[in-house]
């Protein structure tokens, strides 16, 4: 049969090392002539110029090629920073590729936030219109819709209230109903569905289940394995703006989970990280872990201390503030240490150069791999943003005394307890 | 752990199956296959630099549903936040007017081609005034819009030529004052009245043009902000709006010419005061605006391509 998306080489290339914001006519005039001088001045040096093909772009997305049959529910999955963004981007034709080209047969119709378009001064009515509106539905089209739509969003009561009094629940249910009643032969969907409380992300999933079963086509972006494996027909997974794997979702998402905890030595240089978000200038250039005995290791023991320790090297000196999140093999959050929280660091001397350390008194994680996003910034904002930066392994300690410990599918955070019997 | 993992997933496995019958929402007619779809479109190419024919005033009436709630949106919350509401649009031409009638009419005394100032300045100020709100709030609604932009795809033109279309209502409700006043002073209406709104609709494409330029030139140097109302102001005094065209000297009249909205504000008058159109003048102020616009809709689709990258 035809393929109903067939993506042939495709490559995002964005510029790095200043952040993607508007020229100011100033800087244009500058560059114009700027520019010139530079190109000779870096031939001089033997032509080491920041050209195209050089340190001041980074390719999002490169040499991308796969095909999709109609009626296929293709997962994508793929580190924070892989592309999966950009893919959809692309395809949903918000931005245009820099190299390669898509072909697509049928409507396409993408869902890649909730709530697009909608006006906080406008009440429920009115945003089911103009979103449907904005998302491609046709006046007719969301008339005759309309109730279906209500209805999935339960909240007939409140449907010519302002959305701004909306909770947040009944927001992201208004939200998604309009949004799940696009009729597109092609549905890009991004990780949406990780909002609003679990029997509607479960409902969510159903519909889209069911959008699928409709004979449509649909490209799922997330990070929550079980949804991708519920859903998805074949699975797609990018690393690095390439393809890694496509097949099987059972084969290519162990793969996935494999690559996650393939632990190291405890210590990664950040300069080049892939997971950096696009546009953030390095400033973070090490990750090191140490053990409970101070030593740097890629193993930590449950219930022993474990101390993250970030080098990073600035243009000017800052008072930084360094947060983690660390993250089970499925990305999901399991804890935050930041200082932008605690503020312990907050009167230090600025420093250009320096190394910040966290340490977690007790790590009380069940034995498993898992890896740690960084942040690093000043009192007001983040300059560097690595996701997946490291990861690291968690090794078991007989913390309850009998040998045993809950497996991981009860929870990942182990707790100590007392227990006491009272008679009736 | 794999297996412990591996239960989980099927644990979420069986919960979507069971909701969606529960639910028993229909999704109306299943697609229809896939073959018949694609016999019946023509694919859909994405390209790096591909060619955009036309200037993109077909994507507009395709888009004219969306057009439609966008420009809803905006006059509907326009006047949700404001104290006084709908009285800013009568407001502003009616104050101008009056300092205009002292500064210009009374001190200056600037001639009006016989009729009293004060009508005579505000039937130039309407439509002045709502090209330089459309084309103000057009320039600032591409940027406005970003989080729009970086979501979902639409013709992007769909944005300014909301902010332009949503700036007719305040004309249509300063215009009431121009009738009241004309009441006032006496003036007899004519069939002349017949063309007033063609005349905004030709106002309105000139804003249109004007407007999706300035915003997508906002997009990538945000130095519009600045310049423009510098500009508009300039543009108010090279357009017969304070003076009559009579004013100036014959062999510079040429020039003004070129300014499609001086043509249209002539006739403008021309229309409300009963007094014979200078259709050569309409007709050259027709045809810099139709360049104006081509122009603008060729280099906003040149620019269109990057806005969710730079916004």
């Amino acid at each position: 049969m035809q393929p109903i998306i067939r993506v042939d080489n495709l490559g995002k290339r964005y510029a790095i090392g200043r952040r993607e914001h508007s020229l100011t006519m100033r800087e244009m005039i500058v560059n114009a002539f700027t520019a010139p001088l530079r190109r000779m001045r870096s031939f001089g040096r033997g032509g080491r110029a920041a050209n195209a093909n050089g340190a001041d772009h980074f390719w999002a997305l490169q040499d991308l090629s796969f095909e999709v049959a109609p009626g296929e529910v293709l997962g994508v999955i793929g580190r924070n920073g892989a592309g999966k963004s950009t893919l959809l981007k692309i395809l949903s034709r918000i931005t245009e590729p820099t190299a390669g080209r898509v072909e697509m047969h049928g409507r396409v119709g993408s869902l890649l936030e909730v709530g697009t378009g909608f006006h906080s001064e406008l009440t429920g009515r009115e945003n089911i219109f103009l979103s449907g509106a904005i998302m491609g539905m046709r006046r007719a089209e969301i008339v005759r819709k309309f109730d279906q739509i209500v209805a999935f969003a339960e909240i007939d009561d409140f449907i010519d209230t302002p959305v701004k009094r909306y909770s947040s629940g009944m927001y992201v249910r208004l939200a998604f109903a309009v949004a799940a009643h696009l009729e597109p032969e092609i549905l890009l969907v991004d990780e949406v569905l990780a909002v609003g409380d679990i029997s509607f992300q479960k409902k969510c999933l159903g519909k889209i289940g069911e959008v699928a079963r409709g004979g449509r086509t649909v490209l799922f972006v997330s990070h929550n394995m079980a949804a991708i494996e519920a859903l998805c027909t074949r699975c797609l997974m990018l690393s690095g703006g390439r393809l890694a794997a496509v097949g099987e979702p059972l084969a290519v998402m162990s793969r996935y989970v494999a690559e996650g905890s393939a632990t190291g030595d405890g210590a990664v240089a950040l300069q080049t990280h892939p997971g950096r978000r696009p546009g953030d200038t390095p400033t973070m250039t090490r990750v090191e872990l140490r053990d409970g005995s101070g030593a740097q290791s890629g193993a930590v023991r449950m219930g022993e201390p474990m101390e993250i320790r970030v080098a990073y090297r600035a243009e000017r000196p800052v008072r930084p503030v360094l947060g983690s999140v660390i993250k089970t093999s499925y990305g999901a959050a399991v804890f935050c240490v930041s200082d932008r929280f605690c503020g312990r660091l907050a009167e230090c001397a600025p420093r250009a150069e320096a190394t910040v350390a966290c340490r977690v008194e007790r790590l009380m994680l069940i034995p498993g791999s898992y890896s740690i996003d960084l942040w690093l910034g000043d009192a007001g904002d983040d300059f560097d943003v690595i996701f997946d930066a490291i990861s690291f392994e968690v090794l078991p300690a007989d913390l309850t005394g009998t040998g045993r410990l809950p497996p991981p599918k009860y929870g990942v955070v182990f707790c100590e307890a007392e227990w006491s019997i009272h008679d009736a | 752990m794999n297996s412990a993992r591996l239960e989980k997933v099927e644990e979420q496995l069986t919960a979507p199956e069971s909701v969606s019958t529960r639910e028993g929402v229909s999704h109306g007619a299943p697609a229809r296959t896939a073959d018949a779809i694609a016999a019946r479109l023509p694919p859909l190419i994405i390209e790096s630099g591909k060619r955009r024919l036309g200037f993109g005033l077909g994507d507009l009436w395709a888009h004219r549903d969306l057009l439609y709630f966008l420009v809803w949106r905006d006059v509907k919350v326009r006047y949700k936040q404001t104290v006084l509401g709908v009285a800013w649009a009568i407001l502003q031409p009616l104050l101008t007017m009056v300092v205009f009638t002292v500064i210009f009419g009374r001190l200056a005394k600037v001639p009006s081609d016989g009729e009293p100032y004060p009508i005579f300045v505000f039937a130039g100020l309407l439509p002045w005034t709502f090209f330089n709100q459309s084309v103000t709030t057009a320039s600032n609604s591409l940027v406005g819009n970003a989080a729009l932009i970086t979501k979902v795809y639409f013709p992007r033109m769909v944005i300014p030529a909301a902010a332009v279309c949503a700036g007719l209502v305040d004309f249509a409700i300063s215009a009431v004052i121009l009738f009241l006043m004309a009441l006032h002073y006496g003036i007899r209406f004519d069939a002349g009245l017949l063309l007033i709104p063609p005349l905004m609709a030709l106002t309105a494409l000139v804003a249109l043009g004007a407007g999706m330029w300035m915003s997508a030139l906002n997009v990538k140097y945000r130095d519009v902000r600045y310049a423009l109302p510098f500009m508009l102001q300039i543009g108010m005094y090279v357009t017969p709006i304070i003076y009559p065209l009579t004013f100036i000297p014959e062999r510079w009249r040429w020039l003004l010419a070129l300014n499609p909205l001086s043509g249209i504000i002539q006739a403008f008058r021309a229309a409300v005061f009963g007094r014979p159109v200078d259709w050569s003048g309409l007709a050259i102020a027709c045809a810099t605006t139709v360049v104006l616009v081509m122009l603008a809709g060729w280099s906003f689709r040149r620019m269109e391509r990057q806005f969710a990258d730079i916004v």
